[in-house]
């Protein structure tokens, strides 16, 4: 498991990489009321903000982690966005991108540098 | 994937919330109410509001604590609000002192009663809106914390040396909001149940003296207390240790007041807006307005009183979005979703924990208010379908 600055948790699997929030990020946000998520089979940019997401502070942006295709986008935050404070990091991911370089996961935080990151 | 972006605000990365999130307590700048400790230890999240670290929101989080206000009862932290107590020799003095900066009838407000009102500017704008207690030998204003200074300097160059201007820092101010509420002071206070809505009374409630008003600011029933600084932390507990009563945080007191329909000054109503746009004429008395015995005499009369007669070119509605997206303050409405102009703008938006789904306020040109009119809302370069909706989104439980 890999981490961003942006709090976000990217799971490889051969080379699909699924994305979300950490637990720690849900918690500041505070309640998730709305989520807008890319088209499947959207070509993305690092750094492209393809999700939405509203709590009842503000909105804020997912960004892309990786270059890569959106390959599958978790329906169910849509009609249920409260799920992304109940299981940020697990059924509450947000989508999958198969990425063309797994090595570009290199760079992002492991486990134990993420939570340094967010201790500081 | 392209995105035509027209912010009206700054969109925000998740990095830059959380961050934020850890921001509020490094101003040393910041004043504390007399509940600060107490809000700490209650796991609150403080952050900075009009001068002031405040608690954002507990544990709970916003819409647990929106929700268990609309449920039972939430106790609220309204101290950095500015009590003033005007005092003149003869207090009908005072009560038309004050009437020259207010549309309000002060002076036919009965001893013992409250009325909600706002201080003008010289174009009709409004400069605070204010609650106006008539406690027999003094009035009791409680304005806004961010115009507390601006305030008492209005109040002491109009009305000094004639009337007596005093701040009031040496009292907490807690409001206690919900359909329990007044169960709740009633096991303190058995004769609270005998009070309606807007009355005033000075009570002994957990051995101090408390300036109780029945009202708040979240569209439930509930009552305001001011009481002395050394004693409002016992109150607060004294309440808290209710199984009825949570702390709520400013995230859940705006999401109230906006279904209540209720305008939050520097958002809803400015220097720039008239109260009658604003659709605050009701608290214009007849006898202020035109061919009143005493019409006009306030600031900016001329336009307010004006539009009263004549309708306002714009007024402040009630907005349902369609979808779920929420339309926050700045978005830009449109009578159609080619349309090239604005035809007015959001000025308070979010979610509705009660109503389960996004709700705004804003301003639209006067032939789009009706009730049922279709706009479109610009969010993230998108126009969202939205309706004219009546305010306020939920039925208030005040006790008349």
């Amino acid at each position: 498991m890999k981490y961003t600055e942006e709090h976000e948790w990217l799971d490889l699997d051969g080379d699909v990489v699924t994305v979300g929030i950490t637990a720690h990020a849900a918690e500041q946000l505070g309640d998730v009321v709305f989520v807008e998520l890319p088209d499947v089979g959207a070509s993305v940019t690092r750094d492209d903000e393809i999700v939405v997401i509203e709590s009842v502070k503000a909105a804020s942006d997912i960004l892309a982690p990786l270059d890569g295709e959106v390959v599958e986008v978790n329906e169910v935050l849509v009609e249920e966005p409260g799920k992304v404070n109940d299981d940020p990091e697990g059924d509450a991911w947000f989508f999958k991108l198969k990425i063309e370089d797994a090595s570009a996961l290199d760079e992002y935080m492991d486990e134990a540098a993420y939570k340094a990151f967010i201790a500081d | 994937m392209t995105r035509a972006r027209v912010p009206v605000r700054p969109h925000r990365r998740t990095r830059d919330l959380v961050r934020q999130g850890n921001d509020g307590l490094s101003d040393e700048e910041l004043k504390r109410t007399p509940l600060y400790d107490l809000h700490v230890k209650l796991g609150a999240k403080m952050v900075p509001f009009a001068g002031y670290e405040m608690p954002v929101q507990y544990a709970t989080g916003v819409m647990a604590e929106h929700n268990h206000t609309r449920a039972k009862a939430g106790l609220f932290d309204v101290s950095h609000m500015g009590q003033v107590i005007l005092r003149a020799r003869d207090p009908q003095k005072a009560a038309l002192a004050l009437e020259t900066l207010v549309p309000v009838d002060v002076a036919g407000l009965a001893e013992g009663r409250q009325r909600y009102g706002f201080f003008t500017n010289e174009d009709g704008g409004i400069e605070d809106d204010l609650m106006i207690a008539n406690r027999g030998d003094h009035l009791f204003v409680v304005v806004n914390a961010a115009c507390k200074d601006a305030d008492l300097a209005r109040m002491r160059a109009a009305l000094e040396p004639e009337v007596t201007v005093k701040l009031i820092d040496t009292r907490a101010l807690l409001a206690l909001q919900g359909p329990a509420a007044e169960a709740v002071l009633a096991e303190h206070y058995p004769a609270i149940r005998d009070m309606r809505f807007m009355d005033v009374e000075t009570l002994p409630i957990a051995g101090a003296e408390c300036w109780v008003s029945r009202s708040g600011y979240t569209g439930e029933d509930g009552f305001e207390i001011s009481v002395p600084a050394s004693a409002a932390e016992d109150l607060a507990r004294a309440l808290l240790s209710h199984e009825d009563v949570l702390p709520i945080g400013l995230g859940a007191r705006d999401s109230l007041r906006l279904e209540a329909g209720l305008c939050l000054y520097g958002h809803d109503i400015d220097s720039v807006t008239s109260p009658v746009e604003a659709g605050l004429t009701w608290a214009i008395q007849k006898i202020r307005r035109s061919g009143g015995d005493r019409a006009g005499g306030f600031p900016g009369s001329e336009r307010v009183l004006a539009e009263v007669t004549d309708g306002p070119a714009r007024k402040r509605v009630g907005l349902q979005p369609d979808g779920r997206a929420p339309m926050r303050e700045g978005v830009q409405l449109f009578a159609f979703k080619e349309a090239d102009t604005p035809i007015g703008q959001v000025t308070s938006g979010g979610f509705g924990p009660t109503i389960g789904a996004p709700v705004a306020m804003g301003y639209v040109e006067a032939s789009h208010a009706a009730v049922e009119t279709e706009l479109f809302g610009e969010v993230r370069g998108k126009r969202l379908p939205v309706k004219v909706a009546k305010l306020p989104f939920v039925t208030p439980g005040f006790k008349r």
